[in-house]
């Protein structure tokens, strides 16, 4: 949310790396080290640190595809992806079209900017095949 | 077109489940592997449920170890499934469940196979649940087009690619509401408010922080939405704080835009229960079950969100696998042979809105499921029999919208005292 030149202001934030859901206050006065008050567990000061340098989350979305019966596909990227790149894989993802078919865990996309992150499907369409129920023999 | 397809002669499986989501999945694997015959109706024209539309990640972490899209966790079960032989009925709703002599029979309408006729041994119920709409919360105003429950939204965007509107507004905080909202946002539209009734958030802090203040979207606790204007389609809103549990008109304010979202809430689908005399708890909307979740009528069992609304996939996976061992064991005679004899109540406590079974068996593992009823720091669990406290456990953060599991070792758990009526009960002070 703020930008790289509000890092020596002192940031609220609400740790998720477990439910309890401290309520951090972090600053990182310049050329100084991050200080993290608020959490009551360790994870808290990690989580702190990687939110302020460089935050990141699983990126998913659909794309369209060239069927009328499967006409979007869910993707993610497998790893998360810096959130400041999420903007541009959007926007690339969205003026895609892919062909049917299509397996859950193939790549889309090998390597986001250089990120070493992939964007895969994660359903196959058409479905595997679900077999006609027979008669009682 | 039913006379057409014509009638298919009546089928014979030791267990049908009906339904096939996550939990319909999970229960008939386990009835399988149990070495059973099985078979799955489920209405839509495919197996997953809603996990097909939940496309986002957070599913699996407890069952796999792994973080799994809804569509990447079906598929590891629906692949298991169909080559496991198990029967499975698409495009077939359940209309009627009648029991006859030992067996159960079912008959259902089909796309594909006409009228069918199903007997079975064990019948597990595996329907899930139903978003609760507009009429279920009575908001006031017109009745315009653009009002949507957050699921049907979801579906909309993640399946058939149209969006609902282009400046939305949520009511209600729940889970589904707070994942449309970062939804939304990321495929173009403005979501301007999400307005929660409770003074704290009924989804996880998790979504509060990575769905809402990710994308610096409102979220407005303690406050109600008063009026939804529009003629053809929504224009406005009006949002009001709550003071003393009454809208404060004096600091009403109004907002522009074309779509209401619902995410209020989920209730348990059991119309098709009650009609075959199932008997339904009014705290968790779904079936009272004893510790084999077997629901109050013979050779009928319940599990996942027809028996009461998870929070994550992963315990409904849980239970329903529990639950189709059970009823395996329940075809072989077991349950008959003493089990059920030896079962007590459970019972919710302080704090506690309900405990899923509503029974136990000492000398086994009992896994409790439980909802509590306060948001609390530095909470304190117990579970009692008669008075007497067998377990106790702290617990850093509690609220409604996370339940808790409590497992119960076997031998944690005293023997029954015939003379006394051994019920337990676990409260949260």
């Amino acid at each position: 949310m703020s930008g790289s030149g509000e890092r020596s202001a002192a940031r609220e934030m609400v740790c998720i790396a477990c439910p309890l859901g401290c309520r951090l206050t972090v600053a990182k006065p310049e050329g100084g080290e991050l200080r993290v008050n608020g959490n009551r567990c360790p994870k808290g000061e990690v989580y702190a640190g990687e939110e302020i340098l460089s935050p990141k989350r699983i990126v998913t979305a659909v794309v369209r595809t060239d069927s009328e019966a499967y006409p979007y596909a869910p993707v993610r990227t497998d790893t998360p992806l810096p959130r400041a790149l999420a903007e541009g894989l959007l926007e690339e993802l969205y003026r895609r079209t892919v062909s049917l078919p299509v397996s859950s865990g193939a790549a889309l996309i090998d390597d986001v900017e250089g990120t070493g992150v992939k964007v895969v499907f994660t359903r196959t369409l058409p479905p595997e095949e679900v077999p006609a129920v027979g008669e009682p023999g | 077109m039913i006379r057409e397809r014509g009638m298919m002669r009546e089928r014979r499986y030791d267990a049908v489940v009906i339904g096939g989501g996550s939990a319909g999945l999970a229960a008939a694997l386990a009835i399988r592997e149990a070495g059973r015959t099985a078979a799955i109706v489920e209405r839509e024209p495919f197996l997953g449920g809603i996990l097909m539309q939940c496309i986002h990640s957070g599913f699996g972490i407890q069952e796999f170890g792994v973080d799994l899209t809804g569509p990447e966790y079906a598929e590891r079960f629906i692949g298991r499934v169909l080559a496991a032989g198990i029967d499975v009925f698409l495009d077939t709703t359940v209309m009627e469940i009648r029991p006859r002599g030992e067996r159960r029979e079912l008959t259902a309408l089909s796309k594909r196979y006409g009228v069918v006729r199903l007997s079975a041994g064990a019948i597990v119920l595996a329907m899930g649940c139903r978003e609760r709409n507009r009429g279920n919360v009575a908001i006031a105003g017109s009745r315009p087009a653009g009002v949507f429950t957050a699921g049907l939204a979801q579906r909309l965007v993640n399946i058939e690619g149209c969006i609902p509107g282009r400046r939305v507004v949520i009511v209600g905080s729940g889970d589904i509401g707070l994942i449309m909202a970062r939804r939304l946002t990321l495929v173009g539209c403005r979501v301007l408010a999400v307005v929660e009734i409770q003074p704290y958030p009924s989804g996880s802090v998790r979504n509060i922080v990575q769905c809402l203040n990710d994308f610096s979207i409102p979220l407005y606790l303690g406050h109600v939405v008063t009026m939804i204007s529009g003629r053809e389609r929504v224009e406005s809103v009006d949002i009001a704080p709550l003071v003393d549990g009454r809208p404060d008109a004096a600091r009403s304010f109004h907002l522009d835009c074309d779509s209401v979202l619902l995410s209020v809430g989920l209730v348990p689908e059991n119309e098709l229960s009650r009609a075959a005399g199932v008997q339904i708890n009014g705290d968790t909307n779904g079936p009272y079950v004893d510790a084999d979740l077997m629901t109050g009528v013979e050779g009928i069992f319940a599990c996942g969100n027809v028996l009461h609304v998870h929070d994550l996939v992963d315990f409904a996976t849980e239970e329903a696998r529990r639950c189709g061992q059970r009823a395996a064991a329940y075809l072989g005679g077991g349950r008959r042979a003493g089990a059920s004899a030896a079962q007590s109540k459970v019972a919710p406590g302080a704090n506690v809105r309900y405990v899923v079974p509503n029974a136990y068996v000492p000398g086994r593992e009992n896994v409790l499921y439980l909802r509590p009823m306060i948001v609390k720091n530095d909470a304190v669990l117990e579970a009692s029999i008669d008075g007497a406290g067998i377990r106790k456990r702290k617990l850093a953060h509690v609220q409604p919208s996370e339940m808790i599991r409590l497992v119960l070792r076997a031998d944690e758990i005293p023997a029954a005292d015939p003379a006394r009526p051994n019920q337990m009960e676990v409260s949260i002070r």
